[in-house]
Parts: C-alpha cells; structure tokens; sequence
C-alpha cells in the first residue's frame, strides 16, 4: 500500500460509514494502539427542531457546501503533512462532504492512528482546526425560500493560530 | 492568459465563476489586479478589500502584494467555513 493510501483525504457527495472507516485506518496502520475519530454533523438550528427533523424538515432547512476542486484537496493533504511533522502518525483519514446536506447528516470525519493517544488525540484536533480555516470549503444555510452564507468565526482563527504557538512534539 | 476562478458569495455577487484575461503591463501584483478588476465598478470593487475577500494564486492563499507573470489561475473567495 502505498504512502498516498495511508494518509487519505477525500472529498465526496456520498455519505460516509464510520465503521468502514474505522476498521480501514486500523488495517491502514497495521499495528495502532491509538484511533481517534472526529465527525462534524449538521445542526438544527430551527427552533422547536427535535432529533427527529421534522421541524426542520417542514421548515425547508438545508446546508449546501461548495469548494474550490483542486484546491481543497492540495489545502488537505498539506495539512495532514503539516500534522505528520508534528506527531508520530501511523495513518490519517479525512473524509469531507459537499453538495447539499440536511440536519443530522454527516459532514466531515478525520481519523488519526497512532502507536499512542497523545499523537492521535492531538492531531485530530489540529487538522480539524486548520480544516476550518484553510481548507477552501463555504456553506450556505437555507431555511425555506432563504438562504445565507455562514459567516467565518474568529473563534476558529484563535484555535488555530494557538497551534502556532506549540512547540512540535518531535 | 490569466485564469480567474470566483467562488461562494464573491461568485454569487459577481453573477460569474469563472473568466480568462490577458494582463495589461501595469498590472503586477495581486492589490494590481483587484483594483483593475474594480475599475468595471459594482460590485466588482468588493474585490479589493482584504478582510473579506481572500486571494489564491495556483491554489495557494497569497497576499495581495504577490506579482503576477499573466498566466496563473487566480481564485477570489471569502474566508472559508467548511468542517
């Protein structure tokens, strides 16, 4: 298997299965004794929404994401890199959706494997961080007949310039 | 020829995705090309603000004081919101 499989990024209009991901990070790593997994979802923000989204649902609510092809899957890969130089990293997966999703639905998954959890823990993190704010996605909220980009958050700039700050663990 | 990307809302307000353009002389830097951009006047003078429209030339994000050879693609978009 080569380098390029084991450390994989991917962007996708179908839904991901964390189970199939799971067990493909563990064969990927051939001896991890640490997985971390994160998943971003959709949420529903209409008031009186329930788990099972049918107040959402009545009210039309949706999230489109669009991203620059080509680009996105260049940001990803540098940011998995940047992460291999920071931790020893046995093998990483990102998987990120685009095109139009409803509440509850899956967005993005990131999988780190390492021989301990310090690495995988941390270098989850740092690529969801830095995932937010160089990976050249964009969403647009819709709710019924509106619709609204999502602003960008200073919050996610602060999380990952702190990053800036912190020494590389090797 | 220069390949000019748009994406997201700076897409949607400029009503257009994608251009190619030859570079006049005067245009050197990426600052050169959103104000030359802007001479076409609304909205394409939301280009030229920095804080909310980001640059990327040959799908790297650049600051607007990097030059130009005339045959780049060069994408303008907002900051990014994905994850």
């Amino acid at each position: 298997m080569s380098a390029q499989e084991i450390f994989d990024v991917r962007v996708q209009t179908a839904d991901f299965d964390v189970a199939h991901e799971y067990q493909g990070i563990i064969a990927d790593a051939g001896n991890p004794g640490a997985v971390v997994m994160f998943s971003g979802l959709v949420r529903d923000v209409a008031p009186g929404s329930g788990a099972d989204g049918q107040a959402s649902a009545a009210a039309g609510q949706s999230l489109t994401l669009e991203h620059y092809p080509g680009m996105t899957e260049k940001a990803l890969r540098a940011i998995v890199e940047q992460a291999r130089a920071r931790w020893p990293l046995q093998a990483v997966r990102v998987v990120h959706r685009v095109g139009k999703l409803l509440p509850h639905d899956q967005i993005v998954l990131v999988l780190t494997a390492s021989a301990h959890r310090e690495a995988a823990f941390a270098a989850a993190e740092f690529i969801m961080d830095y995932l937010k704010t160089s990976a050249p996605f964009w969403k647009k909220q819709r709710f019924g007949e509106q619709s609204e980009w999502v602003a960008s958050r200073q919050s996610d700039y602060q999380r990952a310039a702190r990053w800036e700050n912190t020494p590389a663990d090797e | 020829m220069l390949n000019l990307q748009y994406f997201a809302s700076v897409r949607e307000q400029l009503g257009r995705e994608s251009e190619q353009l030859d570079l006049p002389a005067d245009v050197i830097t990426v600052a050169d090309l959103a104000a030359w951009l802007a001479e076409r006047g609304a909205p394409w003078a939301l280009l030229t603000d920095a804080q909310q429209v980001l640059v990327a030339v040959d799908q790297e994000v650049v600051d607007r004081e990097r030059t130009l050879t005339g045959q780049e693609e060069v994408a303008f978009f907002p900051p990014m919101t994905g994850g």
